[in-house]
């Protein structure tokens, strides 16, 4: 009969002692965040999507490079002796044309690994998670700040310099190869003289060789 | 009877009908809202604005478009009749409860009487939901259910027998007016709960009993979501598991009013004649039934379910000893005092 008293007493406190907590939950705060209402605030280093500061950026290839699934796709221009692209916020010069700078969101997959090697630290991830997409080519995110005409014009200006200094190039060469085979000629010329001496000196023991080089 | 359209009539039908529409809508959302809270999340909270209170009439528009499946090796008579019986016993058992001073559905000399035998059929029509569904998991819940509630309604019945000892009318109209008044101790209400200490022991079991009777938690094995899918309800879809779920939410107010007539003072106030009426006392009547129905979600929140064997165990060999035992010490109590 105690017993039984006893269980009864335990069953009914441990009953209460359970409602007391729920309701002390049921008057408590909520953790619920109404989503697209109110959001909550990441955290500054979080991955969510990348970013470029596409003025920074000196057109160095090492994120490309970095990157473990090649999402990022790069296509630069050299800038012509004409235009000065000026110097990125860190100081370094700018010296090529960014006519395309792509990063597919779609198959990144936010290692952070082209962040750190950015000399300038032009790349970088933002907290912005909200950008899916019905089609999966509009996650591919454009940062050249060029448009196509610009991009063309761009690019035939670098050609046609390219072209320039080949030539250029060329002619120099050109040039200098003149200017060596003169001066062999000339130095040919004086050793002939000098052996033609020597032979005169020595009799016919040096003949074969100058006749060789004679001709 | 001159026409056939008789208005005390159609108000006398219309009145419960529109409490207990109006009840499952506020009900149902606020069981989602008791669920959210307790556990620290904020539950619908976008359908119509201030704390989604439209969520329900959005959930009622969405199942009237449903389809109304049938299984094709179901009884299909039984199958299509169960939930309206189920909901017409609910319904019917209304008809006794005492709203206010100045309202009562049918002032029958049987009240309680009546009342416990009309829910009974909803045993009944849970049995054949269950059988006319062809379902192992229906009819295993539909047997769970049967169990339970024969079982349970002897506890039941007994508590508010121990009631009836003390006011001596089965007329829910004079089981109330008997609690008017605040005598006892100068201050507290005439309510049966403080005119008795047995009283308070009575109305435990019979708050345990009409939580079984409902299928609330811990009781709720007949629709064990996590063993039996959905009890009895498994193969209806549309309104006619609408009804079912309007059926059960109109029992659970059906039981709690019942509990607040004979233990709380059904619509008297609390403070005596302050406050009183036929408006006020329907206030207060539906006051009291509704805090009984949140203390029914409270539980649902706080406790596990019980296994079929403890179910059966606490109500043949503890509850029901218990309540005749009360029975008798509270029939001891009134001869002497």
């Amino acid at each position: 009969m105690l017993t039984v008293v006893k269980q009864g007493w335990s069953t009914f406190k441990s009953i209460f002692t359970g409602m007391g907590i729920t309701i002390r939950h049921f008057f408590g705060p909520s953790v619920t965040l109404q989503y697209p209402d109110e959001k909550m605030e990441l955290p500054e280093n979080s991955r969510a999507k990348l970013y470029v500061n596409i003025d920074d950026c000196i057109g160095c290839f090492l994120c490309a490079r970095a990157c473990p699934v090649n999402c990022i796709d790069i296509e630069t221009a050299p800038a012509t002796a004409d235009v000065d692209l000026g110097k990125t916020s860190t100081g370094n010069p700018k010296r090529f044309w960014l006519t395309r700078f792509d990063i597919d969101m779609a198959k990144c997959m936010y290692c952070d690994l082209c962040v750190h090697p950015c000399p300038t630290n032009c790349i970088y991830m933002v907290p912005d998670y909200e950008y899916s997409e019905f089609d999966r080519s509009n996650l591919i995110y454009s940062f050249s700040n060029l448009v196509p005409e610009q991009v063309a014009d761009v690019k035939e200006k670098a050609e046609a310099e390219a072209e320039e200094k080949k030539r250029q190039r060329e002619e120099m060469q050109k040039a200098k190869a003149e200017a060596a085979r003169k001066k062999k000629e000339m130095e040919a010329k004086k050793e002939e003289e000098r052996s033609e001496k020597d032979g005169k000196e020595k009799g016919r023991a040096p003949s074969k060789p100058e006749n060789d080089g004679g001709e | 009877m001159t026409t056939l359209l008789n208005i005390p009539l159609v108000i006398h039908l219309a009145l419960p009908l529109t409490i207990i529409l109006v009840y499952a809508l506020v009900a149902i959302w606020g069981e989602r809202k008791v669920a959210g809270f307790i556990q620290d999340r904020l539950g619908p909270m976008r359908v119509g604005g201030w704390h989604g209170w439209a969520q329900s009439i959005a959930d009622l528009l969405k199942l009237i478009q449903k389809e109304d499946i049938i299984p094709a090796n179901s009884s299909r008579f039984l199958f299509k009749f169960a939930p309206f019986m189920m909901f017409a016993a609910s319904y019917a058992a209304f008809a006794v409860i005492p709203f206010s001073s100045g309202y009562i559905g049918s002032n029958i000399n049987i009240g309680v009487f009546y009342l416990l035998a009309v829910t009974s059929v909803l045993t009944l029509s849970i049995i054949m939901a269950a059988w006319a569904s062809n379902n192992k998991w229906s009819l295993l819940g539909g047997m769970r259910s049967a169990a339970q509630m024969v079982s349970y309604e002897i506890p039941t019945i007994a508590t508010v027998l121990t009631v009836i000892v003390v006011s001596g009318s089965l007329n829910l109209m004079t089981v109330t007016e008997m609690q008017s008044g605040n005598d006892i101790l100068g201050f507290l209400p005439n309510w049966f709960i403080f005119q008795n200490p047995f009283l308070i022991v009575a109305f435990v079991i019979f708050f345990i009993s009409i939580l079984a009777e409902s299928h609330r938690v811990p009781f709720d094995l007949p629709e064990s979501e996590s063993e039996l899918v959905a009890g009895y309800q498994t193969e209806y879809s549309g309104m006619r598991w609408a009804m079912f779920m309007l059926a059960e939410y109109a029992d659970m107010l059906l039981l709690s009013l019942l509990g607040a007539v004979l233990f709380f003072g059904g619509w008297n106030s609390p403070f005596g004649d302050f406050m009183s009426g036929p408006l006020w006392g329907f206030f207060w009547f539906m006051l009291k039934g509704l805090l009984l129905v949140f203390v029914m979600m409270w539980i649902r929140w706080t406790l596990p379910r019980y296994r079929v064997d403890q179910l059966m165990h606490i109500c043949w060999s503890i509850l029901i000893p218990l309540s005749f035992i009360n029975l008798i010490l509270v029939a001891l109590w009134e001869l002497i005092f």
